[in-house]
């Protein structure tokens, strides 16, 4: 019996047999999210937030405008309705499988196997998005039409801008959840870490209210933080709305788009990396410590 | 019985000696086996954990916010042996020996601290591509199998990630199914099925990509006496049928018996015996067991005139008796007894097992340096 002999096919054999499986890993992870479907219903209830902030926010603005962008009821109402899409559509929990892989030695049986667990939980989380999409959308599309239609900007650059920031949100999302999951290889809980995090993206991310409601030094901090670039940004985009502050009567320029989305994907490579490095090195820790 | 006493000294040196030139033996340069015939080459392994200590108590857990205290373990110490294509080794040891963490390094889960393995050419640690698609490692306390999914899925899922190709897929699956009489339970969820029926699909799924080498950690542990024989089966006839080599760890001693014509035995991490099952049972209890039915009292004076009594009742007594001394023994019972019955057995391998862990391991080594 020999070894394959080294050399750059075998760098990229797992990458390869990686994009082969895919289909069908998607395809297992559908029939899971099918299998918990009450557990799915039960969750997307508690991702409802942003419909009790749209109805808070929206009896504030009655009759009045706030914030410099002079934001009214109908346009809150707009901001909102994006906001739980974004929110369902992008969201990951993956935290909780990954910190409850480690903790239980799981990943020793995913580590056998010839596809990288990484890539597993990526599909793991993709898969359901169907599902979830086919009881999102008719919902929040409706209310969409019905409630904020004129809200919407109608710049095709926009739209697919917008359209384009969504899986860099879902990425951000999926890799900052891998990041605390995986600190599981160092401490006995990552759930601390996790309701830290929370707590700082519900307040950055703008799925309390508009970032522009903020006092312009919070603003000024969210500006430098990757919160804003899962949801605040891109509901910005679909609305036409400016994104870093300002007078509603400037409208989103395609560059300001373009600029944005650069910055959400540079977040995306640098997250990217650091759960790469991350995970080899939380790898060579689980392995010295028992597996 | 100081005949019995003086063989037993023997036996451990004896076995102290089946021992020693395994236990120095270093592997070639080479990365790749180049005789063919070698699955699994192991020299000179270790494995030092450290582990955190913390007495109980409010005081303990709030000191240990600011100071922790920490413990080396040595679970493997300078573990050497091979193991060729094709066998099927027993991996033997008492709770804590090391085994699991040594079939979790041969595997590539585990990192060593010292020492060489490598399992059909490759270095397990690397875990790539060509040594996953070679191996599997079936852990009778962990599963594979999707939960809330029927077996099928998984199956499914591992056609795909180990890139079997369809036509070997199908053959493969249709093969196990019939093997272990599955075909009923395919499409029921995992969760509703016995602890029998998924350790069977459990195999299936660690097998559909036909690995050369098997990895047994406790296969058989929690199911009754028939489920145990149908794995045993299974795993001899796969064995037969590929040249498929088998490490198998189980505290029942019955799938050892049945599967392992060669032990490994492991104690504190450290190799105490390589050789024949057989052997190893010959070394340590030079005597057979004979149980005797009779149709009459006999005296038990009479009776330790012949060997050991182990046991004694109205119309059964059981007897250890010595090898060289056997024949003679079984010609006087029979012609000068009322005996009705007569058995002659190896000592339970339990036994076997309980007198080799009961000698003092030998003192630990110094930790050989990190890979």
């Amino acid at each position: 019996m020999s070894a394959p002999p080294p050399g750059a096919p075998r760098r990229f054999e797992k990458l390869a047999l990686s994009l082969k499986a895919y289909p069908t890993l998607l395809r297992i992870g559908l029939a899971e999210a099918v299998a918990y479907r009450t557990e799915m219903l039960v969750w997307m209830l508690t991702l409802t937030m942003p419909l009790v902030s749209m109805v808070l926010w929206s009896s504030a603005a009655q009759g009045a405008r706030l914030g410099p962008e002079r934001l009214g009821s109908a346009e809150l109402t707009a901001y909102f309705l994006i906001t739980l899409l974004l929110r369902l559509l992008t969201g990951s929990w993956v935290l909780w499988q990954v910190s409850e892989d480690i903790r239980s030695g799981t990943l020793g049986q995913r580590l056998l196997r010839p596809v990288s667990p990484l890539v597993v939980y990526t599909a793991e989380q993709l898969a359901p998005l169907p599902l979830r999409a086919a009881l999102v959308l008719p919902l929040s599309l409706g209310l969409l039409a019905t409630q904020a239609r004129a809200q919407l900007t109608s710049d095709p650059w926009l739209i697919t801008g917008f359209v384009l920031a969504l899986p860099g949100a879902w990425a951000i999302n999926f890799l900052t959840m891998v990041l605390l999951g995986m600190m599981a290889f160092y401490i006995d809980s990552a759930a601390g870490l996790f309701y830290a995090w929370m707590g700082l993206y519900t307040l950055f991310s703008g799925y309390l209210m508009p970032l522009s409601l903020f006092p312009l030094w919070l603003q000024k901090v969210s500006d430098v933080l990757p919160f804003r670039y899962m949801l605040d940004t891109p509901v910005k985009m679909l609305l036409g709305w400016p994104i870093a502050g300002g007078a509603r009567d400037t409208a989103l320029g395609r560059g300001q788009a373009l600029t944005s989305l650069g910055i959400e994907y540079a977040y995306v490579a640098v997250l990217a990396l650091l759960v790469v490095l991350l995970w080899r090195r939380g790898l060579r820790r689980f392995a010295a410590f028992g597996a | 019985m100081a005949a019995a006493k003086h063989t037993t000294e023997e036996a451990l040196a004896s076995v102290s000696a089946a021992v020693s030139p395994l236990a120095g033996g270093t592997l070639s340069a080479t990365p790749a086996p180049t005789t063919g015939e070698t699955a699994i080459a192991v020299s000179e392994l270790h494995k030092h954990y450290r582990v955190y200590k913390r007495p109980p108590g409010l005081y303990a857990a709030m000191r240990s916010l600011f100071h922790r205290e920490y413990e080396d373990k040595q679970a493997v110490r300078g573990l050497s042996f091979r193991i060729a294509c094709g066998e099927r080794v027993g991996f033997l040891g008492p709770n804590g020996a090391g085994k699991t963490t040594t079939l979790k390094m041969l595997a590539g889960l585990l990192h060593p601290t010292g020492g060489r393995v490598e399992v059909v050419g490759h270095t397990p640690q690397r875990r790539e591509v060509g040594f996953l698609k070679q191996i599997t490692l079936v852990m009778g306390q962990k599963q594979q199998l999707l939960w809330d999914l029927p077996p099928a899925d998984t199956f499914e899922l591992n056609r795909a990630v180990y890139d079997i190709p369809t036509a070997q897929y199908r053959q493969m699956l249709d093969e196990l199914t019939e093997l272990l009489d599955l075909a009923q339970i395919m499409k029921t969820p995992t969760r509703q099925l016995s602890l029998g029926e998924r350790m069977k699909c459990e195999l299936v799924a660690a097998l559909l990509h036909r690995p050369r080498v098997l990895f047994l950690d406790e296969p058989t542990i929690g199911l009754d006496v028939s489920m145990q024989v149908v794995l045993r089966q299974f795993i001899r006839s796969y064995n037969e049928r590929y040249a498929a080599t088998v490490l198998l760890t189980s505290h029942y001693m019955e799938d050892v018996l049945a599967l392992c014509p060669r032990v490994l035995v492991i104690d504190q991490g450290q190799l105490r015996y390589d050789g024949e099952l057989k052997a190893l049972v010959h070394l340590l209890r030079p005597e057979k067991r004979v149980t005797v039915r009779l149709s009459g009292p006999v005296l038990d004076v009479e009776l330790a005139r012949l060997g050991t009594v182990v046991s004694s009742g109205p119309n059964q007594v059981v007897l250890q008796i010595a090898h060289s001394e056997l024949r003679a023994a079984v010609a006087h019972l029979l012609e000068r007894l009322p005996v009705t019955d007569l058995t002659v057995e190896d000592p339970p391998l339990q036994e076997v097992m309980r007198d080799l862990f009961a000698r003092p391991a030998p003192p630990p080594e110094p930790p050989a340096e990190a890979l």
